[in-house]
């Protein structure tokens, strides 16, 4: 059996709302806007993903929250046959940034995808809340 | 302080049950708790320690404690690290008899998956911080776990064939054991023939779905002294987690590669030298990965190592899941780690199905992950010998 063989992602599956909370509001506020936002540490010049209100590596709250280009490469992925809505692709992207993001591959060939292909950010809505940050092939 | 040599396995159970639709899963742990009683050769309320994970009903250890008449406890334990839990329990429970805060430990593990309303949901709790940025994406276990099998082929070459050598092993182990939810011996060609579940993971990649469960006695090496069983010691632990780490996930290895280090400096002893491992296989790609992670082999090697029946008992190198694993066998409340232990302690004792028994197996060690190995888990190893 191909590993590939179906074309679409369904619109069908519906994209849980994500649980906003005090810390992360305003990441949310940005993904209305169509931005990306990711962590950058003052203290020590690292990148991280999802942002939060303190570095993870170094544990300063010397942090800001920097916009994301949107573009990115595939670091790994699966494709989900598994799914009454039909089949859909979880993946890991590396940002241009550096941090790796959970994501879906969406409105793509899933034949065309594979790891280190250029991928770029598209949001979609989700079902009664903020729009979600997901990829697809460049 | 090490554990080494402070404390002893002597009673194992493993329900029968792979389908229970006349028990309550509080039904299953007490069962699973009475079994391991009779085989260790001792009453309820000898029990002074208990230790369960997020499969027992209820608030923590208690409910279950009190349901089950536990009246002498004085030490308990909760901690969830998922399918792992067990493995990581008797860690624990080592570390508390070797303080003196209790002499006979109790674990359970029970559920109904199959039958029932589904396992424990472990992580995917909407308040987790990494919640809104993971369950929007439909992760599950199959597809989180497959992707480290993505990766795994891309940078070392590792094949479908391979994997699914993995799957060919437990089902010559499952044939032999009575109990086992899927007893047909199956083919590479087979494997590869089932339908895709999450690319590159077949059904045949997946492990079962069943209800039952198991539980464990540990105790104080004086309490070993005086029961009528063979002695099977602890002598070396690691537990360790591995997360996504702030968007530096590496998907090509799991926590193994530190909990087991930790295991085998403790008992002194090298992975060459294991005679028996029970290692922890909801896909198996968890096999792979965990088999190098523990320095079976080395990092990348491990789709040639298990290929050619290398996993099979009295075949190849490395004798593996001999009850036929969660693969075939059995994987209650959807977590294996106890029925890791049981089947060590089975090949420790020389209790092991005859066909699958290994000779003189004097070394044995017992390995799980739990959680997901795509974002975050946590490993528990365990060695164990026979004295
Ligand atoms: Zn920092």
């Amino acid at each position: 059996m191909s590993q590939t063989d179906e074309k679409k992602a369904p619109a069908e599956r519906k994209i849980f709302a994500p649980v906003v909370n005090e810390e992360t509001a305003k990441f949310w506020k940005a993904a209305e806007e169509g931005k990306l936002l990711y962590g950058w540490c003052l203290a020590c010049n690292e990148p991280h993903y999802f942002p939060r209100s303190f570095c993870p590596f170094c544990f300063s709250t010397r942090v800001e929250w920097r916009e994301a280009s949107g573009e990115a490469r595939v670091y790994s992925y699966s494709i989900m046959h598994r799914s009454p809505a039909g089949p859909y692709t979880i993946a890991y992207v590396e940002l241009k940034e550096g941090p790796r993001v959970l994501t879906n591959l969406v409105d793509c060939d899933f034949k065309k995808i594979a790891i280190d292909a250029p991928a770029k950010l598209v949001f979609k809505p989700s079902d009664g809340g903020a729009p979600v940050p997901f990829f697809t092939l460049a | 302080m090490s554990i080494k040599g402070k404390a002893y396995v002597m009673g194992a159970f493993e329900h029968p049950t792979r389908e229970a639709p006349d028990k309550s899963t509080p039904q299953l742990h007490v069962e699973c708790a009475r079994g391991a009683l009779e085989d260790a050769g001792l009453t309820k309320d000898a029990i002074d320690g208990y230790f369960c994970a997020g499969d027992a009903p209820g608030f923590g250890a208690m409910s279950m404690a009190d349901y089950m008449g536990l009246r002498n406890l004085r030490h308990m334990d909760s901690t969830e690290t998922g399918g792992s839990s067990y493995i990581l329990h008797v860690d624990h429970a080592a570390e508390a008899i070797a303080a003196g805060k209790c002499s006979v430990a109790l674990i359970t593990l029970a559920g109904k998956p199959r039958t029932g309303s589904g396992g424990p949901r472990g992580g995917g709790n909407a308040a987790a911080p990494e919640a809104a940025f993971e369950m929007p994406y439909g992760g599950t276990t199959h597809n989180q776990y497959a992707m480290c099998a993505t990766r795994h082929m891309h940078e070392f070459g590792t094949t479908s064939e391979q994997l699914a050598w993995i799957k060919v092993a437990a089902s010559h182990h499952a044939q032999w054991n009575s109990n086992a939810f899927l007893k047909d011996v199956v083919t590479v060609d087979e494997v590869l023939a089932s339908p895709m579940i999450a690319t590159p993971l077949h059904r045949m990649d997946c492990c079962v779905v069943t209800d039952g469960g198991g539980a464990l006695i540990v105790t104080s090496p004086e309490i070993a002294k005086q029961l009528n069983r063979p002695k099977v010691r602890v002598i070396g632990a690691g537990e360790a987690p591995k997360g996504t780490y702030g968007g530096k996930v590496d998907l090509t290895y799991s926590g193994a590669a530190w909990s087991g280090p930790k295991a085998f400096a403790e008992a002194g002893v090298k992975p060459g030298d294991i005679k028996y491992a029970s290692i922890y296989d909801s896909f198996t790609i968890t096999v792979l990965m965990q088999i190098e992670d523990l320095g079976f082999c080395k990092k990348g090697e491990g789709g040639r190592f298990v290929a050619d029946g290398n996993l099979i008992s009295g075949v190849g190198k490395l004798p593996f899941n001999t009850d036929g694993g969660g693969l075939c066998n059995n994987h209650p409340t959807n977590r294996g780690g106890i029925t890791k232990v049981i089947e060590a302690v089975r090949q420790l004792r020389g209790e092991a199905h005859p066909k699958v028994q290994v000779p003189n197996c004097d070394l044995a060690l017992a390995h799980g992950t739990g959680g997901s190995l795509g974002t975050r888990h946590g490993s528990a190893t365990l060695i164990m010998e026979r004295e």
